[in-house]
């Protein structure tokens, strides 16, 4: 709790958003991730409109885009690191992460399956008239 | 004016709610009444409505959690002698539309409002001290947390008086529990109340995650944590993974209920399944954060009363966060029959085998403890050798469920009624029970009254055998669950005897009450001088009883698992430290005030008051943002008065 | 003994990454809170995610997402909330440095920026429920406007509290608990462009095929 403000020199683990360096090493991060976030983000209208590429890949190519833009945040914005003090916070974010994708692909795998094998409410409702 | 609230919502022609309304209208005019003679006010207001120590804020969730259990009982009785009674030719007392609403309620007040605080509480109370700190991570979000419980509380109990509750069971499934088929207000009352409760909830698991990761005292690291501790944690992890997901679904249900939409709506392409998709997604975790906690304490309790160090605590560590994980790998189990493939089963089918492999390692290493030890028979003790056979009957009976071709035959059959009783029961109430015994005297001061508490053991362990034992044969004999009429009369003896056991857990309860009632009248004879009645093993029994509040006057060092024994071990335990000033948070009516808005809101949100809903949500937002502003939100105890308080502790007697 | 020479008394490799240094200070307590919060945020999108990738092919025989969305004002809007993303990590940096000047100026940008998001959203909602294509048309609209609308909702509330927290800046300065809260917006500004990268994949992008 309170106690704990004395020790921040010494002990400190990192907290996300956070960066310890000097002013202009932050602004280019920043800007940097910026750059990079608008390259993304054209690419993946590009990719969703353009008849240049295989249609079927093109969810999966936007998809891996958007895990990049999402790295890309993640790094850039929000200073997420690899160091021993951000141990925490990756941890808790690779925890959301394992969630997200469970209720994700669990709830299409299982849905896709029951809607094939069931009949939908609609053509029960007609059966029933 | 009062959207759809009239006259006709007070049931004047239905005795029972009638009469139960009436009763307890008594009962809470006298308490309001006794308080208010006796000047009270100030004091309650002072030190429990709006404090935000983390030890009252524990006590007031469990006792909500042993209040909403007599309601939750009395159901179960009802249910219990409806079936009994309702055989053959007779119709039984209990028409079906109260019926289905008595076990709705049943089982979202079991779940929310009993099993939830007391498992909340009992963590909120511990955990700081174990982990040799002074409060957890937000004091006032604590606070907030539990009032906006008791919140959710407050209107499923207004649900009995004005108005009607859910006809559905508790996990109000579509389309039932859609507009068309449920047009009152009973689904809504559901609704709000586990949305507000489920806010607090989310918030505690935030708080508590928060507290054991990045708050511990000087050396304590995370393998020198005790187990009840990590359980915690995996209990509050699944928390904030599950929570968010009933929050959503929920608000699916009421965005089909208020504002015509068609998530799971029979009509323009909603699908009902999705819905029993995603609740038990968030329903299976549930679970777990009921059971973890559970484990904890038994193996906090084997180890204190075996006075041995627990076995493979590395072993249990790994097999609580298997456990964490597992648990959301597993939850098609609650809808094999709904029409998924062979594979889709088979996966969940086996995962669902997986996962009771982790606690099958943590019950042999409860039983590894005993070996060697020299085990005192307590109350928490008995509960816990209850719970080790009773939790391993259910368990196996739930491998059994799990297998897709006999759960064709047993879904939605008492058998699953009498399985998960038997686990939740068995497991995290005897659980919770043991953590109460156990935990009684650092909370109060002096210790509970044993041979009570070993009859209401008894009566509890005899009675839940009576209850649910014959639940198992009448499911294999095709009874299904949540029947108002029984129509095949050669069931009646196993019903009989089904009553029986809930009668007799009715004595377990009684002496329970009758334990307390008495521990209190006779308080001083028991009095817990040293603050370690049981010659414990970790920090909590390092303070006095009840702890100061600010539990340590100087953070622990932890050198060792067991921290505490540790301490008693080296001497380290008697030697007097030098004061220092300790900060410690004031205060805040912020948690009782927006909980009252908070029920002023949900209220009016079941009732389409819409004019009420909005100055609701404006004073809670005032409310919030008046707390954001706030500053000053410390006060300091000097040095001297820690000293003096814990010389008068210290002049009671210490530890030697 | 005092805290800090408890904590000289630790070994640094002792500490880190085993977790034996002691509480954290109240800075990180706050912001790890906040960030698992975040966590639990996302999680709560994931169940609308969901539900909306089950149920975007239930169109009920009206209008889809083909026929419906506008990639243009997508486009602006995603430009809109990834520059404010930008200007309030500028924001956060004004912040750290105590440049009250710089500190206004990127929060004013950062939240002009945010409501013109806000206005194109409500304006293609009105849109759409004008031509008949509101949620409760069909499963496919309910779970598009409740998925987008929630995150338009966040974005709300982020401008409120956007503006609540300059007041107490204007009010208190740079404060240790100001800027902690400061810390805690721009985690949930920077989450709601992560959030927001999800939508327009998912919903827009993969949706008007």
């Amino acid at each position: 709790m309170m106690d704990g403000d004395d020790l921040s020199h010494h002990l400190h683990d990192r907290t996300p958003g956070v960066r310890h360096e000097e002013p202009t090493a932050d602004f280019l991060t920043y800007t940097a991730g910026l750059v990079f976030a608008i390259v993304l983000t054209i690419a993946s209208f590009v990719v969703s409109q353009t008849n240049l590429l295989w249609a079927p890949g093109i969810p999966v190519g936007l998809i891996v885009l958007a895990f990049a833009q999402i790295g890309v945040h993640l790094v850039f914005f929000l200073h997420l690191g690899s160091g021993p003090d951000h141990t925490n916070n990756v941890l808790a974010l690779a925890f959301g992460m394992l969630i997200v994708f469970l209720v994700l692909t669990g709830s299409l795998w299982i849905m896709a399956n029951l809607n094939a094998n069931t009949m939908s409410p609609a053509d029960l409702m007609r059966m029933q008239r | 004016m009062l959207g759809k609230l009239t006259w006709a919502a007070i049931p004047l022609n239905e005795p029972i709610p009638l009469l139960t309304a009436g009763a307890v209208g008594v009962v809470i005019l006298a308490v309001l009444g006794i308080i208010t003679v006796k000047g009270w006010w100030p004091y309650l207001w002072r030190e429990w409505l709006t404090s935000v120590d983390h030890k009252r804020i524990g006590i007031m969730y469990v006792l909500l959690a042993l209040v909403m259990l007599l309601r939750g009982f009395a159901d179960a009785i009802m249910m219990r002698s409806q079936q009994a009674i309702a055989i053959g030719g007779a119709e039984g007392y209990l028409p079906p539309d109260h019926y289905n609403q008595i076990f709705s309620a049943h089982g979202t007040i079991m779940i929310f409002f009993v099993a939830m605080p007391f498992v909340v509480g009992l963590m909120n109370f511990v955990v700081p001290l174990q982990l040799g700190v002074r409060d957890v991570a937000f004091p006032v979000l604590n606070s907030v947390s539990f009032w906006l419980t008791a919140s959710g509380s407050l209107l499923i109990n207004a649900s009995l008086v004005i108005g009607n509750f859910a006809r559905t069971g508790w996990l109000v499934y579509p389309p039932l529990s859609e507009l068309a088929f449920s047009p009152d207000v009973g689904v809504d009352y559901y609704l709000w109340s586990l949305q507000i409760s489920g806010i607090g909830t989310l918030l505690a698991g935030i708080n508590l995650v928060t507290t054991i990761l990045k708050l511990r005292a000087p050396g304590m690291l995370y393998f020198r944590m005790p187990v009840f501790c990590w359980t915690a944690l995996a209990s509050n992890m699944l928390i904030i993974a599950a929570f968010p997901i009933l929050t959503a679904t929920l608000a699916m249900l009421l965005l089909d209920r208020y504002l015509d939409m068609h998530f799971f709506t029979n009509d323009a392409g909603g699908s009902a399944m999705m819905f029993v998709n995603l609740i038990w997604a968030w329903g299976h975790p549930e679970v777990y954060i009921l059971i973890l906690p559970a484990f904890g304490v038994f193996s906090e309790v084997m180890a204190t009363f075996a006075r041995k160090t627990l076995f493979g605590y590395r072993s249990m560590v790994l097999a609580t966060l298997a456990i964490c994980v597992l648990s959301f790998m597993v939850w098609l189990h609650h809808f094999f029959t709904m029409g998924a493939g062979a594979d889709v089963n088979a996966f969940f089918g086996v995962m669902t085998m997986v996962i009771a492999v982790p606690t099958g390692v943590k019950v042999f290493n409860w039983i590894f403890t005993l070996f060697h030890g020299r085990l005192v028979f307590t109350t928490p003790v008995l509960w816990t050798l209850g719970f080790m056979v009773t939790f391993v009957i259910g368990g196996m009976t739930g491998v059994q469920l799990a297998v897709p071709p006999v759960d064709f035959v047993l879904h939605n059959s008492v058998f699953l009624v009498a399985h998960f009783h038997n686990v939740i029961i068995g497991g995290v109430l005897f659980g919770m029970m043991a953590g109460y015994n156990y935990w009684f005297p650092k909370a109060f001061g002096f210790t509970l009254d044993e041979r009570l508490g070993k009859a209401s053991f008894w009566c509890w362990l005899v009675g839940f055998y009576l209850a649910f034992m014959p639940l198992y044969l009448l499911g294999l004999m095709g009874m299904t669950r949540r029947l108002q009429h029984i129509s095949d009369p050669s069931w009646r003896p196993f019903l009989l005897v089904a009553v029986v056991g809930a009668v007799v857990i009715f004595a377990g309860i009684a002496f329970q009450i009758l334990q307390l009632y008495v521990s209190i009248r006779t308080r001083e004879s028991r009095r817990d001088l040293t603050g370690d009645p049981w010659d414990g093993r970790t920090l909590e029994w390092a303070t006095a009883s009840p702890p100061p509040s600010y539990n340590f006057a100087v953070m622990p060092v932890v050198e060792d698992i067991d921290a505490f024994w540790e301490m008693k071990r080296t001497g380290k335990a008697s030697v007097v430290p030098t004061y220092e000033t300790i900060e410690m948070p004031r205060n805040s009516p912020t948690g009782v005030v927006t909980a009252f808005f908070a029920v002023v809101t949900g209220f009016a949100l079941i009732w389409h008051i819409w004019w009420m809903v909005i100055l609701g949500l404006l004073a809670a937002a005032v409310t919030m943002m008046a707390f954001g502003w706030s500053e000053n939100r410390e006060l300091e105890i000097s040095a001297s008065e820690v000293e003096q308080m814990e010389r008068a502790r210290l002049g009671q007697g210490r530890p030697a | 003994m005092s805290l800090a020479s408890i904590a000289d008394a630790i070994p640094i490799e002792e500490a880190r990454g085993r977790g034996g240094g002691g509480p954290a200070p109240t800075r990180i307590v706050v912001a790890y809170g906040f960030w698992i919060f975040l966590l639990s945020d996302i999680i709560m999108f994931s169940a609308l995610f969901a539900a909306y990738a089950v149920l975007s092919g239930n169109t009920a025989g009206g209008p889809t997402g083909r026929s419906l969305f506008d990639l243009h004002n997508v486009f602006i809007e995603t430009a809109c909330l990834l520059v404010s993303s930008y200007t309030c990590g500028l924001g956060a940096l004004a912040g750290e440095r105590r440049r009250f000047d710089l500190f206004y100026l990127f929060a004013a940008l950062t939240f002009v920026l945010g409501a013109a998001f806000l206005y194109l959203e409500m304006a293609e909602f009105v849109g759409m429920v004008k031509e008949g294509a509101g949620p409760s048309r069909s499963a496919f609209l309910s779970s598009f406007f409740t998925l987008v609308g929630m995150h338009g909702g966040h974005v709300t509330v982020g401008l409120i509290w956007l503006v609540f927290m300059v007041g107490q800046v204007f009010a208190k300065g740079f404060v240790p608990h100001v800027l902690q809260r400061l810390l805690c917006f721009s985690l949930f500004w920077h989450a709601l462009d992560i959030i927001w990268v999800g939508v327009l994949t998912m919903v827009y992008l993969i949706g008007s095929r």
